[in-house]
């Protein structure tokens, strides 16, 4: 790189992280501002731990993530096997361009239309209240199915497809054949997909804001706590979960290089 | 030879699995339409109907008033686009043209922030620039009068590139590694100088990347509701917020409908004529 490149980096780098420090910095301020800085002290975190409110929607979070990345990844996974040996191809680019819809279209449009629908289905069925959890889930499977579609679909491209013939020849049935022969080489697609609905759900703000009744995430109460003065209690929450993003990223990243130096060794 | 054979046998064998393909679609396919297109529809339908559920044009008539929020949004989002693209290129240029390692760490570093909440990362600036943040707080300490940044359009599109920058630099770095060195190699051999080698061959080849980029800046721009809110105040309104706003309420759902649909027909547009643009899909990297 030179060195008009090493500068602006570094520039582009400091601007980028400055907010970031800035969180992390007024976390660990002693009073009640996030612009002067009194002292150290960790009583915001003490306090975050002691809040039933945000802990709830920690624990709200993590669950609604979770069943989102099971849900999504199965359906995602059969939707990618199932569009892969189709074999009209009219169809094939209908169900895609369908696919593209929530990724393409804005967050805000999509959290409304779903709202709209539950609103909908609700008034048909006579009962106003039905955003709650089951709507969130749903709304957060609906946007991560893509993703999890599109990370699976290429690595059925890259297999070989007379892998899978090879063991239908060698005795195994469709289904042995796609478990012990398909299924392990689109493993890293499924992972990856599986990966990103669990983060997208748990960052996920717009399209929650519109669908989730009176349940509770992180975001949602990081909006809720922005709309009046904030104390550094916000900004505890937000340096966990940028300490949780960092070892998540680490871990992924360490976890990646160790397996293209294996990769390397048994190359070699 | 055998090779043909073996594919024609292979496409036999998917042939029939392919009654086992299409039942395999089936939960997918009802998902996506109930989930995805039917709320499409209800979108028009709210739009298009009043509370009683009688047709009406009074939300298609109503939308003059948000003329200007519309434009608004848009020109906001085109200038922070605009911007993004000028200040990512040089900086995905650079990263690309690194060693692999490096490249690695500054795209892990590139990619953080994008991990972290937009609500939070906003909440960060505002409390930097606002009339008694952190910027205004240190100018007075140092004996300056205090800057006006905050609630400005300024601010609202620094907004928009800080969190957007990220989508920008993922596709361009993707298309930019993927140049050969041997072709600018080549094009200096034929006597061609930096500036054309920009304009004829790096330019061209990074298109797909800059069309992804543009469209995963622009997006999210156009339509956000919590930047302009939380940096452009009372001075900045734009769709989403017109959005936001009107769907809280029984009484203007289905003028929030309207928008919605207008925001949506408009960028599916949008979307649409760039793809045109750009007739592979290489730089599609997405996240």
């Amino acid at each position: 790189m030179s060195k008009t490149g090493k500068i602006y980096t570094a520039i582009v780098f400091v601007i980028m992280y400055l907010p970031l420090l800035v969180m992390v910095f007024f976390s660990f301020n002693e009073g009640n501002s996030t612009a002067n800085f009194t002292g150290f002290s960790l009583k915001w975190y003490k306090e975050l731990i002691e809040d039933e409110a945000a802990m709830n929607a920690l624990k709200n979070t993590l669950v609604l993530a979770l069943l989102n990345s099971i849900i999504a990844t199965l359906l995602g996974t059969v939707a990618a096997v199932g569009i892969f040996g189709m074999k009209n191809k009219w169809f094939k680019t209908g169900i895609m361009s369908v696919t593209n819809i929530p990724m393409m279209n804005p967050e805000i449009v999509t959290g409304v239309s779903l709202m709209l629908l539950f609103a909908f289905v609700g008034r048909l069925m006579n009962s106003p209240e039905s955003l709650g959890f089951g709507t969130m889930l749903i709304a957060h499977v609906t946007f991560s199915l893509p993703y999890v579609v599109l990370n699976v679909l290429p690595k059925l491209q890259q297999t070989d497809p007379h892998l899978a013939e090879a063991a239908q020849d060698l005795g195994s049935t469709p289904a042995q054949a796609f478990f012990k022969v398909v299924l392990p080489s689109i493993s890293s697609g499924i992972l990856s997909g599986a990966l990103m609905a669990f983060t997208l759900s748990i960052d996920d703000f717009v399209i929650s804001h519109y669908v989730s009744g009176g349940f509770t995430t992180l975001p949602l109460l990081i909006y809720n706590m922005t709309k009046k003065r904030v104390t550094p209690e916000m900004y505890a929450v937000c340096t966990c979960i940028f300490l949780s993003v960092l070892v998540l990223l680490l871990v992924m990243n360490i976890s990646q290089i160790k397996q293209t130096k294996k990769q390397k060794k048994s190359d070699n | 030879m055998s090779n043909t054979k073996t594919k024609k046998g292979f496409e036999r064998n998917l042939k029939k699995n392919s009654m086992g393909a299409t039942f395999l679609n089936i939960p997918y396919i009802l998902w996506a339409a109930i989930f995805i297109i039917v709320p499409m529809f209800i979108v028009a339908y709210y739009a298009f109907t009043n509370n009683a559920g009688e047709f009406t044009l009074d939300n298609f008539n109503k939308l003059s008033l948000y003329r200007d929020s519309i434009i608004d949004s848009f020109v906001y989002a085109l200038v922070a686009t605009v911007v993004t693209l000028v200040l990512a290129y040089p900086f995905s240029y650079f990263v690309a043209r690194s060693s692999e390692t490096v490249q690695k760490i500054i795209m892990m570093l590139v990619m953080l922030p994008m991990w972290m909440n937009l609500l939070i990362m906003t909440y960060s600036i505002m409390n930097i620039i606002e009339t008694n943040g952190i910027i205004n707080s240190l100018l007075v300490s140092m004996g300056f009068d205090k800057l006006k940044i905050i609630n400005t359009p300024g601010a609202v599109i620094f907004g928009m590139v800080y969190n957007y920058f990220p989508y920008m630099v993922l596709p361009l770095v993707s298309v930019l590694s993927k140049i050969d060195d041997s072709l600018l190699e080549a094009s200096a051999d034929l006597g061609s100088n930096a500036a054309s080698r920009f304009w004829r061959v790096i330019l061209p080849l990074s298109v797909p990347g800059v069309i992804s980029g543009f469209t995963m800046v622009f997006v999210p721009s156009v339509s956000t509701f919590y930047i302009s809110q939380k940096l452009g105040g009372t001075n900045v309104n734009m769709i989403g917020d017109s959005i936001e706003a009107l769907v809280k309420s029984v009484n203007t759902i289905h003028l929030g409908a309207m928008l919605s649909l207008v925001l949506m027909v408009v960028i599916l547009i949008c979307i649409m004529v760039m793809n045109r643009f750009s007739d592979d899909s290489d730089g599609g990297i997405v996240l």
